[in-house]
């Protein structure tokens, strides 16, 4: 993974809330096994709009995108994050992202940046008077600038840490290989296995 | 963690603390131990070449299950996969399993079908247990009270490799719903009502832990059914605690503990429901007294209400976001604030999905429809969650129930509940689903999805427009004698 500190960019204001991960990739495009080339793919029922905002020559070349609450709600899908990168973003900021997706962005190198809903309406404000405006993230000191306004965002210290450093999670956890061999050793009889395949004793239900 | 063993604990807490492989320090997150993952074909093929990339083998093949279901056809499955790019990712998940030494249930296997179907007839989720899954749906298996949580294709990668995950402990939230569901009323009423009142975004960063009579009196399909839609209020997972309903429906099946390790499972998992005095970090109260059948009329599971009602007017919405998204919503629904529901015309109705296609679900939905026909013109789609539950329904009749209303009886995978298979919406289409998101386009690009439980699909199929049994008078005297 990139390291990343301070991304400089295109900032998108998308006025919409609860922008699920099925508007973000709709699930037809998940059938590809490859992890790169989903660009044409990101909002890809709401492109289909002449006027939605992608479309408009003043962010072709975002890296910022700047949502309502409650952005990447829903299905698991990696593809979400995958589909923004591809597209050039390298910072998502909302007030309220979904769990999952948020975990998704920190492992792929996305900074999702949250931002408190006031600042947000500030930072669309700001960048809708003047759309194509460069916004600085800055994540050693954790701030969204755009023009005059410089506003905090949040995010917890190990992705933080993570994403400055450019670390594989992996490769981290694996140093713990001694830890978890130890856990192994003691994990109860009852506990599941799929292997060896048993059948059922009598028929279940 | 010993410490904490003083203190009164969630079950949350409990599986949590018996799954520390080490505890964070200085704001770095637990590492947790998983018991189970669950693999299918979408959200995997990338995590697998990354473990090719690094040359890393999974860990744990023993502690791995794969199966196929989100692109998989409900029709001819003993023909080649039509669509190209789906055949694709069904046979890399064959050459990955073959390859990595994992247990596959493929098209036409008996134990085939939706993961979170599949995971628990198995008899492989049980109480105590961590589950994973690149599947949000993963909640689904909390109903035994297991943590059972999705992860996108970074973590999948992460648990074939480590059979662990890097996590900060989640928060705890208390649902209670206390009372007696009517009859008519069912589990999926339940959690529409749940995720109606606290919103899409109230559950995140939560597990969510049912409690009250009225959990405690559903069936494990019905508290399936719950769990499977905590992701929906944004929840990572969702949790009931086990007592003897969970154990009498793992005894005997194929992957439950036998003999002695029964008896000591049993015994570890009946000290694992929440301690007396143990505190949650946040309480919400249903009463199951006063519930009605429900229904989403939006394009998030959160815009939903009673039946009886009318379709909400945005203008009357205090908060701006949630007026501006029902506005939206409304416009894509092609609705009117102020039209009753009841008189909401559909054009199809899905019976299935991993929320609602389970034995029980498929039997509700055939003591409505029994001896019945399917108003005109209305599609109406019967698809088990698995090719086990297929069989069942075939060996008590079902099937002929439903061929002789007019529905279509299919063969078990996630079918129309997201569009990646054949089975889809036109746009424009307008279903009665009883799976779990009303998303834009989630059936079908410019489909039209309203959520609603077994019981009121099949009253919708009847009538035509979205109704419940008790619009169907014989249908409650029915439910009654019950």
């Amino acid at each position: 993974m990139e390291k990343i500190s301070t991304v400089t960019g295109v900032a998108v204001p998308l006025r919409r809330s609860n922008v699920d991960t099925d508007q973000i990739i709709p699930a037809v495009f998940l059938k590809r096994v490859t992890k790169t080339g989903f660009d044409d793919a990101l909002f890809h029922g709401w492109r289909q709009d002449p006027d939605f905002i992608l479309n408009q020559p003043a962010y072709q070349d975002a890296r910022v995108l700047v949502a309502g609450p409650d952005f990447g709600t829903g299905s698991s899908r990696e593809h979400a994050v995958w589909a923004l990168r591809d597209f050039g973003f390298q910072v998502v900021i909302s007030s309220r992202f979904g769990d999952i997706f948020r975990g998704n962005a920190g492992k792929q190198g996305l900074l999702a940046a949250l931002v408190a809903y006031e600042d947000i309406e500030r930072i669309w404000e700001v960048v809708e008077a003047a759309p194509g405006m460069p916004v600085t993230v800055d994540l050693v000191e954790r701030t969204v600038s755009a023009g005059e306004l410089t506003v905090p965002f949040e995010i917890d210290d190990y992705t933080r840490w993570r994403l400055l450093e450019g670390l594989d999670d992996i490769g981290l956890t694996l140093r713990e290989e001694e830890a978890i061999a130890e856990f192994e050793q003691h994990r109860a009889a009852w506990r599941p296995t799929t292997l060896p395949i048993r059948e059922p004793a009598e028929a279940g239900n | 963690m010993t410490a904490s063993s003083e203190r009164p604990r969630t079950l949350a807490e409990k599986v949590w603390d018996d799954h520390l492989v080490k505890q964070g320090e200085d704001g770095t997150p637990d590492l947790i131990y998983i018991d189970l993952h669950l693999v299918h074909e979408v959200t995997s093929p990338q995590a697998f070449d990354g473990l090719r990339l690094a040359g890393r083998p999974v860990r744990r093949p023993d502690l791995t299950i794969a199966t196929e279901d989100h692109n998989t056809p409900t029709l001819d499955i003993d023909k080649p996969i039509a669509d190209l790019t789906s055949r694709t990712q069904i046979e890399t998940l064959r050459r990955n399993a073959a390859e990595f030494g994992i247990r596959l249930h493929s098209l036409g296997d008996k134990e085939q079908g939706i993961v979170h179907v599949v995971g628990p007839q198995l008899g492989l989720t049980m109480p105590g247990i961590t589950v994973v899954c690149g599947d949000s749906h993963t909640s689904t298996h909390g109903a035994f009270g297991a943590m059972a949580f999705g992860i996108g294709t970074s973590e999948v990668e992460h648990v074939l490799a480590t059979q662990t995950l890097p996590l900060k402990p989640f928060k705890t939230m208390a649902i209670t719903v206390e009372g007696t569901l009517r009859p008519g009323v069912t589990a999926k009423d339940i959690i529409l009502a749940v995720i109606a009142k606290i919103g899409t975004g109230g559950g995140q960063g939560y597990v969510l832990e049912y409690r009250g009579s009225a959990i405690r009196a559903l069936s494990m399909d019905g508290r399936m059914t719950i769990c499977n839609m905590s992701i929906e209020a944004g929840a990572r997972a969702g949790m009931v605690a086990p007592d003897e309903t969970t154990f009498a429906y793992l005894k005997g099946r194929a992957h439950a503990p036998e003999g002695d390790d029964w008896d000591a499972a049993v015994e570890y998992w009946k000290t694992l429901p929440t301690d007396e005095g143990a505190e949650f970090d946040a309480e919400v109260f249903i009463d199951a007294d006063a519930l009605e059948p429900f229904v989403t009329w939006g394009t998030n599971p959160g815009q939903g209400v009673s039946l009886s009602e009318t379709v909400p007017d945005p203008a009357a919405i205090d908060d701006q976001h949630e007026r501006a998204a029902a506005e939206r919503a409304l416009e894509y629904m092609d609705l009117r604030p102020g039209v009753p529901l009841k008189e909401i015309k559909v054009d199809a109705v899905f019976m299935g999905s991993c929320t609602n296609s389970r034995i029980e679900d498929l039997r509700a939905f055939a003591s409505i429809v029994a001896g019945k026909q399917k108003a005109d013109g209305v599609r109406v789609m019967v698809v088990p969650g698995s090719a086990r539950v297929r069989l069942e329904a075939e060996a008590e009749g079902l099937d002929k129930v439903f061929e002789a209303f007019g529905a279509e009886w299919r063969f078990a995978g996630c079918s129309m509940c997201l569009g990646m298979n054949p089975d889809q919406l036109a746009p424009g289409e307008r279903c009665a689903s009883t799976s779990n998101r009303n998303f834009e386009g989630r059936q079908g690009k410019g489909g039209r999805t309203h959520l609603v439980s077994p019981l009121v699909a099949a009253a919708t199929a009847i009538r035509g427009t979205l109704s419940s049994p008790w619009d169907l008078e014989q249908a409650v005297t029915e439910a009654e004698a019950k």
